[in-house]
């Protein structure tokens, strides 16, 4: 009797996770399927040249502005190339940050600092850390690719009057800050409204919401704000973009380590 | 001398031919510093006792069209009591075009080479303006044609270097100068200031390494201090160097060589290798630290970096007013009593203020050390900047 209640027992454990294991399958595909979808809708822009601006605020609600230019480059079967220009603060006017995207290895990024018209490496582990004492880290500006997460599909929901797909995404890579992310996709344009970033902890850090999505060149959906909340520290960052231009002619030569020297 | 006239001429040509089109950027840096000294001066009667002021200005004006990049940067400084350092100069004055892979520049400008923290062998274009800080970062402009070629094998850069800026020294009116009163420079090559010297360098980056290797040959930049009855004259040698940086990236890892072999009075050889580890997010907050080693060797037998070990940390906080600590400790492991140490804080202080401390302490009891005679100027500089 014991006997075949153990027998019964396992066989159910058996069932249980073998069929948790089919499904974990299929999460997986459909994970990866609306990765896929999300990536190809924001494919063949070659190019662009976008003016933004920073608003960091503190706890106590101070705040405080940031004016910067990003230049970026689509880059097929690679991560994007991006070159950031930092028009204020003042003090740091002219610093300029080249990140290459990597799908599969770690970004190589540098850093110009025109008092020094010195170039400095970064070295990878800082994707982790912030982006000019923002919320957002170096790693969550980098270029969307497929190759950088294991994705699952968790369900079709809602949000506010939206219908979408909520993802849930591992990095691969371990210097990455986040355990996992949860992406809430549109249904209608398969870009993110919502990102929540866990920490190494697996507790929520932070909170992104991407609003005011306009079409560019009839097809490229694009947030022209983006608030994270860091809801452990109460901190908040928006950054909005008030020009935005495709297909500008930028080539490959503009992002190297010679460009970045001349960048204004 | 004609090369510096073209070089100026070539310049406000190009200049004059840009001024049209788009319009001129301007900004810039005003700043009031104080210095305090723990002990008056052991050389001088004349160098403040404890309190050394100074103001500062640094306008540049900056602009940009599609191929090319025109820039104008002036410096001033008033000290209070130094003459030396009461100096003005024409940090950049160049005009900068680009095609394809091709950069040319012609006119004045500062270049930088290398990839180590404790000092920088490798980097030579520029002569050092040592009146202004005490770490040597800050560098005098420098007259130059360059041509760059970025290629699939790496970048090629060429410099032709007219005119020869000589060192600037602290004088006995001031504190951190040299124990007798500075007589002229002289000069090994009979033309003086008005050489031409040239300088080669190829660089690239190969996965997680960036390499470079360099070629310089004309006026060396360091001075050799020639001690008589009447003071001290400063000597400049010829020389050539060949020298090299390389740098490697690993994970939360740098690692950094530089290496030179220097051909000038003496021949000798001397290098810098360490590396930088950075800690991200300590304490859980958003706060980085930076742990930086360094060894130091030379064949130079009088060189301050001669068998050395820098330690250092940076710890930089992330914050909105980029609030930021460097705490950095120089050992001469041949003198157990020399060595130096330097703090440095900054943050912001709204949009446009910026505010810093540096302070150093040296010591030595070894007069054969180059460090011997500044263990006594101990000292906490305080700056506030505005930036426009």
């Amino acid at each position: 009797m014991k006997i075949a209640i153990k027998a019964t027992l396992i066989t159910g454990l058996m069932a249980t996770s073998l069929m948790s294991a089919f499904t974990g399958h299929a999460d997986q595909s459909k994970g990866l399927e609306l990765a896929k979808l999300r990536k190809q809708a924001d494919s063949g822009w070659q190019d662009s040249q976008a003016t933004l601006t920073m608003e960091l605020k503190n706890a106590a609600g101070d705040t405080s502005l940031r004016k910067l230019r990003i230049k970026s480059l689509e880059v097929n079967n690679d991560g994007d190339k991006g070159l950031t220009i930092f028009d204020t603060p003042r003090d740091v006017k002219g610093t300029a940050f080249l990140n290459h995207s990597h799908a599969a290895k770690p970004d190589d990024q540098w850093l110009y600092l025109p008092a020094l018209k010195r170039v400095k490496r970064i070295a990878s582990r800082n994707k982790s850390g912030p982006f000019m004492g923002s919320e957002f880290a170096y790693e969550d500006l980098s270029s969307f690719e497929l190759e950088k997460y294991t994705f699952h599909f968790i369900e079709e929901t809602t949000l506010g009057d939206q219908g979408v797909y909520l993802i849930e995404q591992v990095p691969v890579d371990r210097y990455s800050g986040y355990t996992k992310q949860r992406v809430w996709l549109a249904k209608s344009h398969y870009q993110p409204l919502k990102v929540e970033f866990y920490d190494r902890k697996n507790a929520l850090l932070k909170t992104l919401e991407l609003k005011d999505y306009q079409k560019y060149l009839e097809k490229f959906w694009r947030a022209n704000t983006l608030v994270m909340n860091n809801v452990q520290t109460q901190k908040a960052t928006t950054l909005t973009t008030t020009k935005l231009k495709f297909k500008t002619g930028l080539e490959v030569n503009d992002f190297n380590k010679a460009s970045l020297k001349r960048a204004r | 001398m004609k090369l510096t006239a073209l070089c100026g001429c070539a310049t406000l040509f190009a200049l004059s031919h840009t001024a049209h089109a788009e319009s001129w950027q301007q900004s810039g840096e005003v700043q009031i510093q104080q210095r305090g000294f723990f002990q008056k001066s052991p050389h001088s009667d004349k160098a403040p006792k404890h309190w050394q002021g100074a103001f500062m200005v640094e306008p540049l004006w900056q602009k940009v069209t599609e191929s090319s990049l025109t820039s104008v940067k002036l410096f001033g400084r008033i000290d209070s009591h130094d003459k030396a350092r009461t100096h003005w100069d024409i940090r950049e004055l160049s005009y900068l075009t680009y095609w394809g892979d091709y950069e040319f520049k012609i006119g004045i400008d500062k270049v930088f080479w290398g990839v180590t923290e404790s000092q920088h062998l490798v980097d030579v274009i520029n002569q050092t303006d040592s009146v202004e800080g005490f770490d040597g970062e800050d560098k005098l402009g420098q007259p130059m044609v360059q041509f760059k070629a970025i290629k699939e094998i790496g970048t090629f850069d060429f410099w032709l270097l007219p005119y020869f800026r000589a060192r600037t020294l602290a004088s006995t009116e001031g504190r951190l100068a040299l124990p007798t009163p500075l007589q002229d420079a002289q000069y090994e090559s009979s033309n003086e200031q008005h050489t031409l010297d040239f300088a080669i360098r190829y660089s690239h980056t190969i996965e997680d390494w960036d390499i470079g290797v360099s070629y310089f040959n004309g006026t060396n930049r360091e001075p050799y201090l020639q001690h008589s009855l009447s003071g001290i004259t400063p000597f400049y040698a010829q020389m050539w160097q060949l020298g090299t940086d390389i740098q490697g990236v690993f994970g939360d890892w740098l690692l950094k060589f530089e290496a030179i072999h220097r051909d000038s009075l003496e021949s000798h050889f001397a290098m810098t290798t360490g590396f930088e580890y950075t800690q991200v997010g300590i304490f859980d907050t958003a706060m980085d630290l930076g742990w930086i080693a360094e060894y130091s060797f030379s064949e130079q037998e009088n060189a301050i970096n001669q068998n050395d070990v820098f330690v250092g940390w940076r710890l930089a906080f992330n914050d909105m007013d980029g609030y930021e600590v460097l705490f950095g400790l120089n050992q001469d492991l041949d003198s157990q009593h020399t060595f130096s140490a330097k703090l440095e804080a900054s943050g912001r202080l709204g949009e446009n203020w910026k505010w810093q401390i540096d302070a150093w302490a040296f010591a030595s009891n070894n007069l054969s050390e180059p460090l011997f005679i500044f263990k006594d100027e101990d000292f906490v500089e305080a700056s506030l900047s505005y930036y426009f």
